[in-house]
């Protein structure tokens, strides 16, 4: 590349670009081009019966419903689990900061069989909660208990850095200005680690949407009442149904983004209330 | 790690800090129940009854010739994968905090795009490109190339899954860190390769290795999108999740379970090997990369 069209002092911008953007465009651009026109190749009176099926329906329900209940889930734990791993000391503390990661680290398939053993009527947890009349396995809740797993790690760690780095000073003001403790954290220490637990939510649900290999083991797949959007894709593809699984992964891929896009807003907007108010 | 520590509350002086001790126990205690029920005893499950037979039936399990027909392409997938995500990330990283463009910041969204489809559905991009029905397709089939249900389809959709993992840690790190020592070596007469070599490389080195760690758990442990190209032929097209799931749903679970323990070892050697360059990184002085 010649001086003349040197963007600053630094070499090697159209070697990286030029790679980056093939690596791009071959693996992630074409493949989303082929979905586009995949899609765009059924009549919409046709696409809109594919997806408005009522089994398609559910399965976007349950896989909405379960990955905000996780979420919400993950959102109130991770915000408790950071908060002990970053002011309290306890023996072990160490292993379990490392241990948050495990969900990330560990195969989904082997999440799945595992939850699977444990909330199975014989399992460790679900034989424990088979007297009292709750069902994990095989149910609704099952799908929630594998996306909580699966999304653990988010909140803790976007909320972990933030709350090393608060300013001890804010607290101590406000305790010195007379607020009791509860006060100080609700009114002063919880607005500043929002912004930062609403990123986390976002990946987290993010991740549940899309999750598949944690889910199916523990869901009993019943069509219209444990079946994800993700595995019903799956059967319509194992069925030759390319048009069906099309048109139901466009669908479920566009409503997800939308999804992602509204909350990121919302934290966006809480985090600027927060640093105004 | 240098994380605050809540000072020790002396005699009479009240930490305004500080929560009264029965709180603190008490959140402790949740939080550690919490983490317990959803972390430690789905790890130990796995272990339990993967050894539930024996030491004999876990050996048999875990060297059956199908168990290691599915290591072998297990590890063939990541020697693919790993490498060609390790080479994007650093271009990727290279073009985005080194220089100004236009459409930067879609370019920056683009790397992430695969963090919110979900595995199956990355699956079927491919199929809609290399399927029978496909955009290209019928055009290989012709030519007798092969793609779907056989090792490049299911290294394609790994490296889709796994692309943003590498890019992720280093573009951060490298933004942080800002390019005067690069220009220093310049200025010195350094070539553009002795300079990314032996100045830059370095430089970023414990976050490269953290997101090469991350990248190949993931692209080992990869199961959705792989379930979709594969075609689960037994000692062929048959990765370790999807072996795992095969010997699960024909009810031979500690078979399973056995299998299962060699992915959750890879999962625990994936999070010490963090821990580890996490305090290097801290050692070394300026942060350390950035986790999850």
């Amino acid at each position: 590349m010649g001086a003349r069209r040197r963007r600053g002092p630094l070499p090697g911008f159209g070697l990286s670009l030029g790679f980056t953007l093939s690596y791009l465009g071959a693996l992630v651009l074409l493949p989303f081009a082929a979905l586009v026109l995949r899609a765009a190749s059924l009549t919409p009176a046709r696409f809109w019966e594919l997806v408005s099926a009522p089994r398609a329906v559910a399965a976007f329900q349950l896989s909405f419903g379960a990955a905000l209940a996780a979420a919400a889930v993950n959102l109130l734990f991770g915000l408790l689990v950071a908060w002990v791993l970053e002011r309290y000391r306890f023996p072990g503390r160490r292993l379990v900061d490392g241990l948050v990661d495990l969900p990330f680290a560990l195969p989904t398939a082997v999440a799945g069989i595992a939850l699977t053993a444990l909330y199975d009527e014989r399992g460790w947890i679900g034989a424990a909660l088979a007297p009292l009349g709750i069902q994990v396995a095989y149910t609704r809740l099952g799908v929630a208990v594998a996306l909580v797993f699966i999304g653990l790690p988010f909140v803790v760690r976007t909320v972990q850095p933030v709350l090393r780095d608060l300013e001890p000073a804010l607290e101590e003001a406000a305790a010195s200005l007379g607020a009791a403790r509860w006060q100080t954290v609700r009114r002063v220490v919880l607005p500043e680690l929002l912004p930062a637990a609403g990123t986390g939510v976002v990946l987290a649900l993010a991740r549940g949407l899309g999750e598949y290999g944690s889910v199916i083991f523990i869901a009993g797949n019943l069509p219209g009442l444990t079946e994800i959007a993700p595995l019903l894709i799956m059967i319509r593809l194992e069925e030759y149904d390319i048009a069906g699984a099309t048109a139901i992964a466009a669908t479920f891929l566009a409503a997800s983004l939308l999804l992602l896009f509204a909350v990121n807003l919302l934290s966006w907007r809480q985090g600027r209330k927060a640093a105004v108010g | 790690m240098s994380r605050e520590l809540s000072p020790p509350a002396p005699p009479r002086w009240r930490n305004p800090r500080a929560e009264p001790a029965a709180v603190r126990w008490v959140l402790v205690a949740l939080a550690l129940a919490f983490l317990a029920f959803f972390l430690l005893l789905p790890l130990g499950v796995v272990f339990a009854r993967g050894l539930e037979k024996g030491l004999a039936a876990y050996r048999a399990a875990v060297s059956e010739p199908y168990a290691l027909a599915a290591v072998r392409l297990t590890l063939q997938v990541a020697a693919l994968v790993v490498p060609a995500n390790l080479l994007f990330g650093l271009a990727a990283a290279w073009a985005v905090t080194r220089f100004e463009f236009r459409g930067k910041n879609l370019l920056v969204t683009l790397i992430d795009a695969p963090f919110s489809v979900s595995p199956v559905i990355a699956g079927l991009l491919f199929v809609l490109l290399f399927g029978a029905q496909g955009l290209f397709g019928p055009w290989l089939m012709e030519r007798g190339v092969r793609i779907l249900f056989s090792l490049p389809g299911i290294a394609l959709v790994t490296a889709f899954v796994t692309m943003p993992l590498v890019a992720r840690q280093l573009i951060p790190l490298m933004q942080a860190q800002g390019s005067d020592e690069e220009q220093a070596a310049l200025t010195l007469g350094a070539t553009p390769w002795q300079m990314f070599l032996r100045v830059s490389l370095p430089k970023v080195r414990w976050g490269l290795l953290y997101g090469v760690v991350l990248c190949n758990a993931r692209a080992m442990g990869e199961f959705g999108a792989v379930s979709v190209v594969s075609g689960h032929i037994r000692g062929k097209t048959n990765t370790l999740p999807l072996h795992v799931e095969i010997l699960y749903n024909e009810y031979q679970f500690q078979a399973a379970f056995a299998v299962a323990t060699l992915l959750a070892l890879l999962g625990l050697t994936t999070l010490a090997a963090q821990a580890l360059l996490d305090w290097q990184a801290r050692r070394r002085g300026g942060a350390g990369p950035g986790r999850a």
